[in-house]
């Protein structure tokens, strides 16, 4: 038969491709990710596995640096090396293999060990919106963990060895508007309503209603109806303990309908509203993580340097203290309930209507700030600020701290690793492992256990006295770890690499996007026992 | 289950490839297997004997495959019914733009077989229906990277059927083939490890996959409120009624998706209700699941690992279920998720189906076959024995069968001449084999 012509919004090539991506990162999330330069360091199979992950969702573009040429130990832990390059240069040939994966990623590379690329091209690195860093050793990762600090571009830094993982995030500073939490409370303002929710609401006359219409009242009705009742008997406070809940409780349920035996009809609506008396009966208050925020220096002193971010927050901020009467925006939305399509509708308008009024009160105030900080007033757009609103209940800033700083036994936590490593249940001691290993590398310019050398143990197990010393913490239990690196010789697990290039990637996404809540900071997967811990240096 | 004399290693390709692999292997270490022999045999047997089974070649299968090949294994088989769509290339990365519309079992072998030499992936390009126990037979592993639970459900199925017992009731352990899972969602996966018969199995966790988030009919019909409750409208009644395109929804037709589309904008603008867009009414129709690269590349790795930790012995396997999800920072957590006595695939008890009397008409009983949680059924068929004779209650799946036993539907068990104790034997989807059931009625009429 004939096909209807499509009225339908034609599907672009870009967003069929990418579909299920989209659904989770959205197309503004695509858009910053397509604007972005990642920059590599080392193509080794962990390297080109992080990648791997990055090209495929397309990132704008990558850069690899690597001065290696590809040996036949390389094929076997590296997917993007092949037979025929062997002897050639490891960055072209992970280059080329790399982009065939998708050709709306560009990329490039540079023949030069990064020891040699810091001291020749320092400002080399000053144009990626990411660096990661696979195998590198002491000596280059001090200064490049010191320069890109400086110029403020995160920093990943990834170890793949034997069945152990590492990675560790340096930023100075990583804001998240869209968190994506996981489950959230409604926004339902029930302890404020606003007068447009109230009038909404006094115009009910639930009693005179016929069961059908009564059986289909949003829950918020009733809901709103019976705390407004309770507040009455209670000077205006909040049911707060279990008593005062189940009063309230009860003064619902005395609205259900009875049949004409006297005996309550079923009405879903108000069972949802008794149910709703434990998450949506609370407090409208700024939570405490969203009032450090908006207490940050950054916040409070803006300057012609400040960041949107911030700049909104001000806004917020100032909202907060002045037409929000203590309260964040209203979020907006409202979940599904049992009602009828008009009541829901009608609702649901009141609610995004209120939201929409509160962004605006913060966009004007946004527009004054940029004005007064001599900042360009299209930096923040109107949909930039209703977006911020819409989550502000939710936003995260993260400070973070230089790896340069884990090398200097007086700033890096020594607490937190004494009590790791008499844990027995902590991955700490890898972290330890992992220091005694850089350690001996710098002192030995090959792997313990490389060559098959077994006074290597007892050099390893000095590296990490030595280390445990100067943190001034007390030496390990057992060698059994110092047997185990030993074993791997510096061998490098595909599996293992293939875990962590995941987990690097979409960490580098995050932080790329703004989206979703990074590791904070350093990560260890154990794959002996498949366990995984994150610590905070 | 015997497994192939080692072949002559000599003409491997590239001997010094698998130095790393080789360091790990022929070391033992504090960590491994309390009865690991560190030799070069034990990679001679990784890469010259062991066969391992890959279900699925889509996300997490193409990751499967570079991870097992990777880690020295040359003999992998991959079975998938699918072919490859624009939609894939986000994350199945041994597919390109011109390989759309063919088979992806066999564009993934071909890949790997030319990337990395010595390995050989047999691609299948079948469904796993379409196999019996002696071709299962043949493997060491089974690893699944599935999207859908009645696949691994069968799968699952399959590999308990084929245990047999000694006399003394004991597990010959020669039967066993170990099942590796692995399942993503977006930012969120797990990866588990089966030993069928031993450990808990695929059915024996059945309530870790809560049944598909579904409307209510008179939602739909009557008070919609969300766009979904619109496209769901269009999808169950406006498609069967006006049937455009005289066919069933084909979600991968872009004419019946703009067709439903277009519909369901028609009906939210009636009730005015917002947030139609055409990635929704897709993800309606197809149910569809997001997902990415990372997500597979992490869970097919932990699937690889458990591989080779399992045919090595080099450390011990997980015991037995990790989740993972890196929606905020990098979560995991690792549990041993327990056998079910009562398991309606791998437990040796009589399966008995209570209900209330026989007074329940036969629908009703498939209704309890497939909505209770720990059975979970799709379409079952069910038949029973009277008097030594099989007497065909209800058959779905056949036509003409169908149409003669749609009656019994609507009849009772006690019509049906079912009682108290009575066999029911029921075919399903979910398992390759036929489950008999016992009825045990908790009151008489
Ligand atoms: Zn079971």
């Amino acid at each position: 038969m004939a096909s209807p012509a499509p009225k339908s919004p034609e599907q672009s090539d870009k967003s069929k491709k990418y579909d299920r991506q989209l659904r989770l990162w959205g197309d503004h999330g695509q858009t910053a990710l397509e604007n972005c330069q990642v920059c590599l360091i080392n193509a080794t199979g962990l390297g080109t596995e992080i990648l791997k992950s990055l090209v495929l969702p397309g990132i704008g573009g990558f850069t690899i640096v690597d001065g290696e040429k590809v040996t036949e130990e390389d094929l076997g832990i590296n997917f993007f090396l092949d037979i025929d390059s062997i002897g050639k240069q490891r960055a072209l040939v992970a280059t080329q293999l790399l982009l065939e994966l998708n050709t709306d990623v560009k990329g490039d590379y540079v023949d030069e060990s990064i020891e040699q690329l810091l001291k020749n091209n320092p400002n080399f690195f000053s144009n990626f919106s990411v660096v990661i860093a696979t195998s590198l050793n002491e000596r280059a990762l001090l200064p490049l963990s010191e320069l890109l600090w400086d110029l403020g571009i995160p920093l990943i830094v990834a170890k793949s060895i034997g069945f152990i993982g590492y990675l560790r995030i340096q930023f100075q500073e990583h804001v998240v508007i869209e968190s994506h939490p996981d489950s959230q409370n409604p926004d339902l303002r029930l302890d404020k309503p606003f007068p447009s929710l109230s009038q909404y609401v006094d115009s009910f006359d639930m009693d005179k209603m016929e069961l059908k219409d009564h059986a289909h009242i949003p829950y918020v009705v009733p809901l709103l109806k019976a705390l407004n009742e309770w507040r009455q008997y209670h000077n205006l406070a909040l049911p707060s303990n279990f008593k005062e809940k189940e009063e309230l409780r009860q003064l619902i349920r005395r609205g259900i309908k009875v049949n004409e035996d006297g005996l309550p009809e079923a009405e879903e609506n108000f069972e949802e509203a008794i149910k709703a008396v434990n998450f949506a009966v609370t407090p409208t208050i700024v939570p405490n993580d969203i009032k450090k925020i908006l207490e940050d220096d950054c916040c409070i002193n803006l300057t012609s340097k400040s960041k949107p971010f911030w700049i909104l927050t001000k806004a917020v901020r100032d909202f907060v203290e002045n037409e929000g009467e203590g309260c964040l925006p209203v979020r907006g939305t409202l979940p599904d309930m049992t009602a009828d399509t008009n009541r829901y509708i009608a609702l649901q308008q009141i609610y995004l209507q209120e939201s929409l009024r509160c962004a605006d009160i913060v966009h004007r105030r946004t527009q004054q700030l940029l004005h007064q900080l001599g900042q360009n007033t299209e930096l923040i757009t109107e949909g930039d600020t209703k977006l911020f609103c819409k989550h502000s209940s939710n936003l995260a800033v993260f400070r973070g701290t230089k790896i340069a700083d884990e090398y200097d036994p007086k700033l890096v936590n020594v607490s937190m690793i004494s009590q790791g490593v008499e844990d027995p249940d902590s991955l700490m001691v890898y972290y330890v492992m992992l220091r005694g290993l850089d350690r001996f590398i710098s002192d030995y310019n090959h792997q313990p256990g490389e060559f098959g050398d077994e006074h290597d143990i007892v050099k390893l197990k000095a590296c990490i006295s030595k280390l445990l010393n100067e943190w001034g913490c007390g030496s390990l239990s057992k060698d059994d770890y110092v047997h185990e690196i030993f074993r791997y010789g510096g061998a490098e697990l595909h599996s293992i690499s293939a875990f962590l290039g995941g987990c690097a990637a979409h960490e580098a996404i995050k932080l790329i996007t703004g989206q979703y809540k990074p590791l904070h900071n350093t990560f260890i997967y154990d794959a002996i026992t498949s366990n995984t811990e994150t610590f905070i240096f | 289950m015997d497994s192939p004399m080692s072949e002559n290693n000599e003409d491997q390709q590239y001997p010094r490839r698998w130095n790393h692999i080789r360091k790990i292997l022929e070391r033992a270490g504090p960590f491994c297997h309390p009865n690991y022999e560190a030799s070069p045999e034990v990679l001679n047997f990784v890469m010259t004997s062991c066969k391992i089974l890959v279900i699925g070649a889509g996300g997490l299968g193409c990751e499967l495959l570079k991870d097992l090949a990777l880690m020295g294994f040359q003999k992998i088989d991959v079975i998938d019914m699918d072919t490859i769509d624009l939609s894939n290339l986000n994350r199945q990365f041994l597919f390109r733009r011109k390989d759309i519309g063919q088979s992806k079992a066999e564009v993934a072998a071909n890949f790997i077989n030319s990337r990395i030499p010595g390995c050989k992936v047999t691609p299948h390009f079948n469904r796993i229906q379409d196999f019996d126990e002696d071709f299962y037979r043949q493997f060491h592993i089974v690893v699944c990277g599935l999207d859908s639970i009645v696949a691994r459900r069968w799968i699952n199925g399959m590999l308990l059927s084929m245990l047999s017992y000694e006399e003394n009731g004991e597990l010959d352990q020669s039967t066993l083939i170990p099942m590796i899972d692995g399942g993503t969602e977006g930012f969120k996966g797990n990866a588990r490890v089966i030993l069928p018969g031993m450990s808990a199995c695929v059915d024996c966790t059945l309530d870790l996959y809560p049944p598909q988030v579904t409307y209510p009919l008179c939602t739909i019909a009557n008070t919609p409120r969300l766009p979904e409750h619109c496209i769901e409208y269009v999808k169950l009644i406006q498609w069967p009624k006006e049937n455009p395109f005289d066919c069933a929804i084909d979600g991968d037709d872009p004419h019946h998706t703009n067709w439903i589309y277009e519909k369901s904008q028609d009906r939210a603008n009636q009730f005015n209700i917002p947030g139609i867009t055409y990635r929704l009414v897709q993800g309606v129709i197809k149910n569809i699941i997001p997902a990415v690269a990372s997500t597979n590349a992490i869970i097919a790795a932990a699937c690889a690992t458990e591989v080779f930790k399992m045919a090595t012995s080099c450390c011990l396997p997980l015991k037995n279920y990790m989740v993972f999800n890196d929606l905020d920072g990098i979560y995991t957590y690792t549990y041993e998720a327990e056998k079910k006595e009562d398991c309606l695939a791998c437990s040796n008890v009589p399966k008995i189906l209570e209900i209330e009397n026989d007074n329940l008409k036969l629908q009703q009983l498939i209704d309890i076959l497939c909505e209770n949680e720990s059975y979970q059924m799709k379409n079952p068929g069910l038949t029973t024995v009277h008097d030594g004779k099989t007497f065909t209650l209800y058959i779905p799946t056949v036509k003409s069968i169908e149409e003669r036993t749609r009656e019994n539907l609507k009849k009772t068990l006690s019509d049906l001449g079912l009682k108290n104790g009575s066999e029911i034997l029921v075919a399903d989807i979910t398992n390759p084999n036929t489950l008999i059931f016992s009825l045990k009625f908790k009151s008489h009429s």
